[in-house]
């Protein structure tokens, strides 16, 4: 009995003594931080998406905090909305982004590209890619091992098994842009996500001369500078035997889309074209 | 009699040799070659011809890039074609010259090849060559390292100021399973073998010369043997047959037991490796002024094996008629590249063309079960799970301290691994990152 007290005790005082040397502790060391770290942190997603250029969302709240200007400071995950929220909280104006969203230029599917070899080693297409051109003769196209789909934090990337290239789905997208780093070949750019989602882009990374190209992926672009000459915003540039669309620039007519020879121009989210409605279209844009 | 090796690491795969013994053929020049501008180590070579130009069997076509480069000459007489993208065995584009015969240009080079073994300088002449001008030889006969690493020959020749050499190390240790190709080399050609060791201790200024064999090849051990006997300063040492005996480092330690240090310059123990091989291609260069043109190379696919002295340039399809085999593999089956197809050219650094179905296929990966078994396997004593683990998780400051960057990628991790873990396929990502950021930061240092 007595030495179930004893230890009682002793374990109580013990309990005690460290309770009051963690409170004082606790009170001499107070790091004083500003609210509003907290405040604009509630605002953020929370996904320590990395899309900002800091290393978290806690991170970037500080930086909000303490920043002279909110210029180059945006979180593309939340948009403008939340970034003119954030302005008020810590006093400062915030600039009007555009969302972004996250497109995959290539479509080289399984049926448009013969298949060379088959991979059987560490399914990544960081190793994939440190090989050569993986299991298609395309030296710049999709590996297809998904290393982009692993690094999305907010699940917006899949791959479609039939195609053996990623997919992004649109209403997750924020733009964070964890895929465009994770690529190893660069094919994922961040562009415009357009009014209601209208896009026009390239789907191709192929940097190889014409002839080549079209071996290579029959849905290639050939750098035939077809859809430059078309392009009456001067939106598209060739470089590298590879066209490429200027979002700033680019006014969403699609004529581009019509000449393309090889099908590599893609428009996406634009409403089932009639012949005669391409006006239409472009006073909406 | 003990046998040298070097101490901690090595595996034992299947030797495999089945070409070993086959005499080397000389196969016919080919039509047609095509040359890429980047069969070394270092900056691609520049191309001094363009389409139309009629080139001569051994003219340059190519010259070198920059200090660490070699340049490039044609096997055959021809017309220069055109200077068109060309696939490496991976499938990247990359420059090539393609160079065609015609009627008049093949008898010209029959008649070229039937006067080929013909000395072009006196002993005299030789003899009276100072260092410089044997290495001046070497550089402009575009000769680089044909173990496989390709790295050219003339710049380890000239050690950077402040080290000096003291012996000349011939690796002749050929410790990839399947090939067979040096052993055949020094069987055959063992009196200009030692001719060639010789010229390169003079080019290093060096009086030391160890050939270094592995004990499995007691004909080429024997042969070299007495061709070195009459020379002074050349040792014949045979080692224990032991994987990755051929790296450099594993080499000069087993020879002189000295270990490179990390970061270092093998030249730093004082020795400089050269491969048999290339031995040979500097006496044929010096000896007969003949550029580096052709290699000799073993094909195995599997049931049999064969040595084939090939010009550089030769599409690979051609030395294999019939159907794409299940998996080709250029080098030997431990550090040798898969290729995806034969529609390549062969280059400089192309040792053997493996077509066994017996490596075609990874056993299915399992989990790591830390038996560390790559870590004991390891023959620069790194813990190969570790620094793999951290280069998947891109823990690249971690995998900097764990020494990542002093992988040899022998791949004796993956070949040892009970899991059939693909380690080295992470660590070679890693070790690519990281080297890249230790030149940024030293770069960044200088400036």
């Amino acid at each position: 009995m007595n030495i179930i007290v004893t230890s009682i005790i002793v374990l109580g005082l013990i309990g005690i003594i460290g309770a009051a040397v963690l409170y004082v502790v606790a009170k001499r060391f107070h790091v004083q931080e500003d609210p509003r770290i907290d405040q604009v942190e509630a605002l953020l997603p929370g996904a320590n998406c990395g899309g900002c250029g800091r290393s978290g969302c806690r991170d970037f709240a500080s930086a909000c905090v303490c920043a002279d200007t909110l210029d180059g400071l945006t979180c593309p995950a939340s948009g403008s909305a939340v970034m003119k929220q954030i302005g008020e909280i810590v006093g400062l104006a915030a600039a009007e982004t555009k969302p972004k969203i996250a497109v995959i230029k290539c479509n080289g599917t399984c049926d448009l590209r013969p298949r060379l070899a088959r991979f059987e080693g560490a399914p990544t297409c960081a190793v994939l890619s440190s090989l050569g051109t993986g299991e298609s003769p395309c030296p710049n196209g999709c590996l297809g091992c998904g290393d982009c789909v692993s690094a999305c934090p907010y699940g917006a990337m899949k791959m479609n098994l039939e195609t053996g290239l990623p997919e992004v789905i649109e209403d997750k997208c924020v733009g964070c842009g964890a895929c465009v780093k994770a690529c190893p070949r660069s094919i994922i750019e961040l562009r415009y996500k357009g009014p209601r989602g209208m896009r026009v882009y390239v789907a191709c990374s192929n940097k190889e001369k014409g002839a080549a190209a079209m071996k290579t992926c029959k849905a290639a672009c050939i750098g035939c500078s077809k859809c430059a000459k078309e392009c009456t915003h001067e939106a598209i540039t060739i470089a590298n035997n590879l066209s490429y669309i200027d979002y700033e620039k680019c006014k969403l007519c699609r004529k581009c889309v019509d000449v393309c020879p090889t099908h590599a121009i893609h428009a996406v989210n634009f409403p089932v074209k009639k012949a005669p409605a391409k006006e239409k279209v472009e006073e909406t844009a | 009699m003990k046998l040298h090796t070097f101490k901690i690491g090595g595996v034992h795969p299947a030797e495999n040799k089945i070409a070993a013994g086959k005499p080397i053929e000389n196969l016919p020049l080919p039509e047609e070659v095509v040359l890429p501008v980047s069969q070394h180590i270092g900056a691609p070579a520049t191309p001094v011809v363009k389409k139309g130009d009629k080139v001569k069997r051994g003219d340059r076509v190519a010259d070198a890039g920059g200090f660490v480069s070699a340049p490039i000459h044609t096997p055959i007489s021809g017309t220069v074609v055109k200077i068109d993208t060309a696939r490496t065995p991976q499938g990247m584009p990359v420059q090539a010259i393609y160079i065609k015969s015609d009627e008049a240009d093949r008898a010209a080079d029959a008649e070229a090849m039937t006067n080929r073994e013909k000395p072009a300088r006196t002993e005299e002449e030789i003899a009276a060559l100072d260092g410089k001008a044997i290495i001046d030889i070497i550089k402009n006969a575009g000769i680089v390292g044909l173990g496989g690493a390709t790295f050219p020959a003339h710049v380890k020749l000239s050690p950077p100021p402040g080290s000096k050499a003291e012996i000349v190390i011939i690796n002749a240790a050929e410790c990839e399973p399947c090939l067979s190709c040096d052993d055949m080399l020094m069987r055959e050609n063992p009196r200009e073998i030692v001719k060639g060791v010789e010229l390169l201790m003079r080019a290093a200024g060096v009086n030391r010369s160890v050939i270094a064999i592995e004990n499995n090849k007691p004909e080429a051990i024997a042969a070299l043997s007495e061709a070195a006997s009459s020379v002074a300063g050349i040792e014949v040492m045979p080692m224990k047959v032991k994987y990755p005996q051929g790296g450099e480092k594993q080499l000069i330690e087993a020879v002189i037991g000295k270990e490179v240090p990390s970061g270092g310059l093998p030249i730093a123990t004082g020795a400089i490796v050269q491969n048999v091989a290339t031995a040979y291609a500097v006496y044929r260069a010096v000896v007969l002024d003949e550029p580096l043109m052709d290699r000799v190379l073993t094909l195995h696919d599997g049931e049999t094996g064969r040595n084939l002295r090939v010009a550089l340039g030769t599409i690979l399809a051609t030395l294999v008629p019939g159907k794409e085999p299940e998996k080709i593999i250029l080098g030997g089956p431990m550090m040798g590249r898969t290729a995806s197809t034969l529609q390549t050219p062969m280059i400089k650094g192309t040792s053997g063309i493996l077509l066994d179905s017996r490596y075609a296929h990874r056993r299915p990966m399992e989990n790591c079960i830390r038996c560390g078994k790559c870590t004991e396997a390891c023959p620069m004593g790194l813990e190969p799970f570790l620094i793999s683990t951290l280069s998947r998780l891109q823990d690249w400051d971690e995998a900097e301290q764990q020494k990542i960057a002093n992988c040899i990628e022998c791949g004796s991790c993956s070949y040892i691994c009970p899991a059939s873990r693909p380690i080295l396929d992470f660590i070679r990502i890693g070790k690519g990152k990281v080297m890249a950021a230790m030149r940024a930061r030293a770069a960044a240092a200088k400036a």
